[in-house]
């Protein structure tokens, strides 16, 4: 790979006239300098893992960060830093797809000569089964993200027997794919560049892998893996770079993550240069010391995500709208800010949708002057709410993940819950499992703290995901519509906006805003805030990039 | 800690008869009341009326802690005051204070105020650390007391049966007592807690809800049996040879009446003797399951839960975990000088070796 990019600035040098020589004779030493920078090894820390490491199931953003260096898809996100990050490159695919048939059908040519990290190449069978995977693993995007190909309905009611029959065809003559939209998809592209659609080897068993990696095309592959202990990543060898801004060599010839310890520990580690990088961010009481004494090694960026409180609409007291209300009245959402580590790094909200995002339109309707922004928690409005609902007193369960911002959002909710008259409790649960736990029905969760990070740009991958018939799937872990809400009326009308992206993506995105106000108004979930990302790096760490998709990219960096 | 084992010479009563040597202020001692004597040899070492007033203090201090909280520091400990505000010098001041230096970042609990509230700060919920510290050692100590009455209670009855029945019966709780010893004490502790804690139980009417002090208390109770069990079948085995058992047989008074009138008084001092050390076991092992979230659980205190909300803080507010630190260290330094005091009191032989 090293050796690849020398001849080509080689060439340069022997075609271009004496000016040309002395601006490469300049470049020269920073391209040294660049290669300089591969190899080592990049030790990162979590306080948890992130569960299962197979990429069709697994939903987390701490394992997504990690996917795009290991997997690939058709198409990708690509991977720079910037407003660029949000742009669809491609990356199994030779090019962007040709869409046919009024943009409902999409045709790829794929590369040749891509290889699994076992050796075996990548065909057109490995893609059409790995979208028949999609459905029969019963990823938790199966519904809301591939629900359009034609055959997923089929594939949705009998996972098992999924052919996508109509949907995905593969040519291996002629080295393409096609797929098939039961009506045109305006965010196919951004579906398609998660790492749920990642291309896996055919022979891939059909069903969770959990801690047995999947081989995948990326630039690294996963060496070892114990969820209790370390994730050990090293370079694929049957890589080789085939476009820079989807799959980027990287530069770290291994990245060890380890988890477990605190995120103090993980600080101190870091201060000490034993780790370069934390994913969790660091305490709240640290940050101060911290943006003093090390402003070098903090890295602040903006982020399309929010905190909140899943309510189960399927469980008493949250079956009941006006609890449901009532507690979005109660919640002082500046008290949550400074459990985040203060305004720096958090905003509170009322919407689903975080602002800046397309769709988002700032309302508040609960707090206590209802406006454009929330201002203060209405607790008169709150406890009317309770008494009339008739479940004052009932038992309400808050269920975090052992995180520090977690705990401490989870013990304010249960005061909040207390003061409403409820017979509120914090039960706390490690951050590998809570967040399946979350989902499942069979756990009977009320009342929970969640977060949502952006998996591409469109308002449908809050709302339809978070909040759609298709995502709630009761009894599985993978049912990522934790409040289990399903409206028809709410679910047509994300349909009908989905659809209307596709020819007026002005308008959809004002009939998503209405969309989101009219989801608050059944109150679903607690909007908490909408968090900053804010990373704690080593002083070694360089050449540091934040990509509104993956956050910071990972293998980007260099460690020496 | 391991295993005591062997019968220990304990307060004198039918079986304890001055030794030839005893000299006539000891023989009026043992004249007195047994108690009377435990009382007073306890009242004579200045060890342990100073760790006894001070252990005291402690409970009392503990029993005030709504007093504290209500009237001193005027605040619920049990309820988030991440919006709270506290008169300093005539100035409002937020609990949770926003970093203003470097790049702003970071909210920081208040630190000691050395006033009335906040007395030791907040802690990262804007509670007041000097309340919680009260209510958590209340809690703390009685989990503590109370699972050591439940362990000495269910380790007489063990080891009264094994002892004194023999045989099978004996075989079988000797087995048992060893099965659960072989357990790392606080990896069962912690395995029993993950399985137990959480979780709601009914028993017909009874409902032990899923935060209870229940549970805590029976599993701190139960681990600790065979700690106390083994030397009290020893004793119980050596007090069955002992000659005024072999009298009391064969005046044939029934087994029933021996074993409340002689064996019971015997083994009941060897478990006193026990107590304040078992005491002092059950306060680090409840600190150290509510420290890994598998004792008490939030909003509840104890200091154990106390040390965990302090370790995030631990480089900015360090006190959040030093004061229940040391709270927990005294404590348990007091009661193992009172139970060294305690033991010498109820074994003349052994005090008089010293």
């Amino acid at each position: 790979m090293n050796r690849n990019r020398m001849p080509a600035s080689r060439r340069r040098h022997m075609l271009a006239g004496a000016t040309a020589i002395a601006l490469c004779t300049a470049f020269q030493p920073a391209l040294a300098q660049d290669d300089a920078h591969y190899g080592g090894t990049m030790k990162l820390l979590a306080v948890a893992a992130g569960g299962t490491l197979d990429p069709q199931i697994n939903y987390t953003a701490i394992y997504w960060e990690l996917y795009g260096f290991l997997y690939d898809g058709l198409v990708t996100f690509k991977k720079v830093a910037g407003a660029d990050s949000a742009q669809v490159v491609p990356d199994l695919a030779e090019a962007l797809p040709e869409v046919t048939n009024d943009g409902k059908t999409y045709t790829f040519k794929l590369r040749k000569g891509v290889k699994f990290a076992n050796g075996k190449e990548v065909t057109p069978d490995d893609v059409v089964a790995s979208f028949q995977r999609i459905f029969k693993v019963l990823s938790p995007t199966s519904g809301g993200f591939y629900g359009g190909i034609v055959g997923a309905d089929k594939c949705l009611a009998e996972a098992a027997g999924c052919t996508l029959e109509g949907g995905i065809t593969g040519d291996a003559a002629a080295g393409t794919v096609t797929i098939n939209l039961v009506a045109p998809d305006a965010e196919f592209l951004y579906k398609l560049s998660v790492p749920h659609a990642s291309i896996l080897p055919a022979d891939t068993a059909a069903s969770d892998m959990g801690n047995t990696p999947i081989p995948g095309t990326g630039a690294y592959m996963i060496e070892s893996y114990d969820p209790n202990a370390q994730l050990v990543m090293v370079r694929n060898p049957n890589f080789t770079e085939w476009s820079k801004d989807a799959q980027p060599r990287g530069y770290p010839d291994r990245i060890e993550y380890t988890f477990g310890g605190t995120e103090e520990a993980a600080v101190n580690a870091i201060m000490n240069g034993q780790a370069d990088w934390m994913y969790d961010p660091p305490p709240a009481d640290r940050l101060a010391e911290l943006s003093t004494s090390a402003p070098d090694q903090l890295r602040v960026a903006p982020l399309a995500a929010w905190w909140y409180a899943p309510l189960n609409v399927n469980l008493a007291p949250f079956d009941n709208l006006k609890a449901r209300q009532a507690l979005n009245y109660a919640v002082d959402r500046n008290a949550l800010v400074s459990v985040f580590g203060g305004p720096a790094l958090a905003q509170p909200v009322c919407t689903i949708l975080p602002p800046d995002f397309p769709g988002h339109e700032d309302f508040c309707e609960y707090t206590l002057n209802p406006g454009p922004e929330w201002t203060a928690p209405d607790m008169d409005k709150a406890h009317a709410l309770v008494e009339e609902s008739g479940t004052k007193g009932q038992k309400v369960t808050v269920v975090t993940d052992d995180s520090a911002s977690s705990r401490g959002v989870g013990t304010y909710l249960q005061t909040v819950l207390s003061d409403l008259g409820y017979d509120a409790s914090v039960q706390t649960i490690s951050g590998d499992i809570q967040f399946t736990y979350i989902q499942n029905t069979n756990n009977n969760v009320q009342i929970s703290i969640s977060q949502w990070y952006q998996d591409y740009p469109a308002p449908s991958n809050f709302l339809n995901v978070l909040f759609g018939c298709d995502t709630f799937h009761p009894g599985s872990d993978s049912s990522i519509n934790i409040s289990g809400i399903c409206d028809k009326d709410l679910d047509a009308r994300m349909k009908a906006a989905m659809a209307l992206g596709v020819t007026d993506p002005e308008a959809a995105n004002k009939e998503w805003a209405k969309i989101d106000h009219d989801f608050m108004a059944l109150a679903p979930a607690v909007p908490l805030f909408t968090p900053k990302d804010v990373d704690l790096i080593s002083t070694r760490l360089g050449n540091y990039e934040f990509s509104s998709q993956y956050h910071w990219l990972i293998a980007n960096s260099w460690v020496q | 800690m391991g295993p005591v084992t062997g019968g220990m010479s304990i307060l004198p009563t039918d079986d304890n008869t001055p030794s030839p040597a005893a000299t006539a202020g000891e023989e009026a001692w043992v004249s007195r009341g047994p108690w009377r004597r435990v009382l007073e040899g306890l009242l004579a070492s200045p060890t342990a009326v100073l760790s006894g007033l001070l252990l005291l203090v402690i409970v009392l201090a503990t029993l005030l802690a709504p007093v504290y909280a209500a009237r001193v520091a005027g605040s619920d400990p049990f309820r988030s005051g991440l919006s709270a505000k506290i008169e300093i010098d005539g100035e409002r001041v937020p609990v949770m204070q926003q970093s203003t230096e470097g790049l702003g970042l970071g909210v920081t609990p208040i630190g000691p105020t050395w006033g009335p509230q906040y007395f030791l700060g907040a802690d990262t919920q804007g509670r007041d650390v000097a309340a919680r510290m009260l209510y958590g050692g209340r809690n703390s100590l009685l989990i503590a007391g109370a699972s050591t009455l439940l362990c000495l209670a269910l380790a007489a009855v063990v080891g009264i049966v094994a002892g004194y029945v023999g045989g099978r019966v004996d075989s079988v709780l000797s087995n048992l007592i060893d099965m659960i010893w072989a357990f790392p004490v606080y990896l069962l502790a912690i395995s029993l807690s993950i399985v137990m804690i959480g979780k709601s139980y009914s028993f017909g009417p009874f409902e032990i809800a899923s935060d209870s002090l229940i549970v805590p208390i029976l599993i701190i109770g139960i681990v600790y049996v065979p700690y106390v069990a083994r030397p009290v079948r020893g004793r119980v085995l050596a007090l069955n040879q002992s000659e005024f058992i072999m009298a009391a047989r064969g005046l044939g008074i029934r087994r029933a009446r021996i074993l409340l009138r002689h064996i019971l008084p015997n083994v009941a001092t060897t478990l006193i003797v026990f107590a304040p050390m078992l005491m002092a076991l059950n306060i680090v092992t409840e600190s150290s399951l509510s420290f890994l979230s598998v004792g008490v659980q939030p909003p509840n205190a104890s200091w154990g839960t106390i040390l965990q909300d302090g370790q995030a803080l631990l480089y900015s507010r360090p006190v959040v975990s030093m004061a229940p630190g040391l709270a927990i260290m005294v404590t348990v330094l007091l009661l193992n000088l009172f139970g060294d005091v305690l033991r010498d009191v109820l074994d003349p032989k052994s005090a008089r070796g010293r």
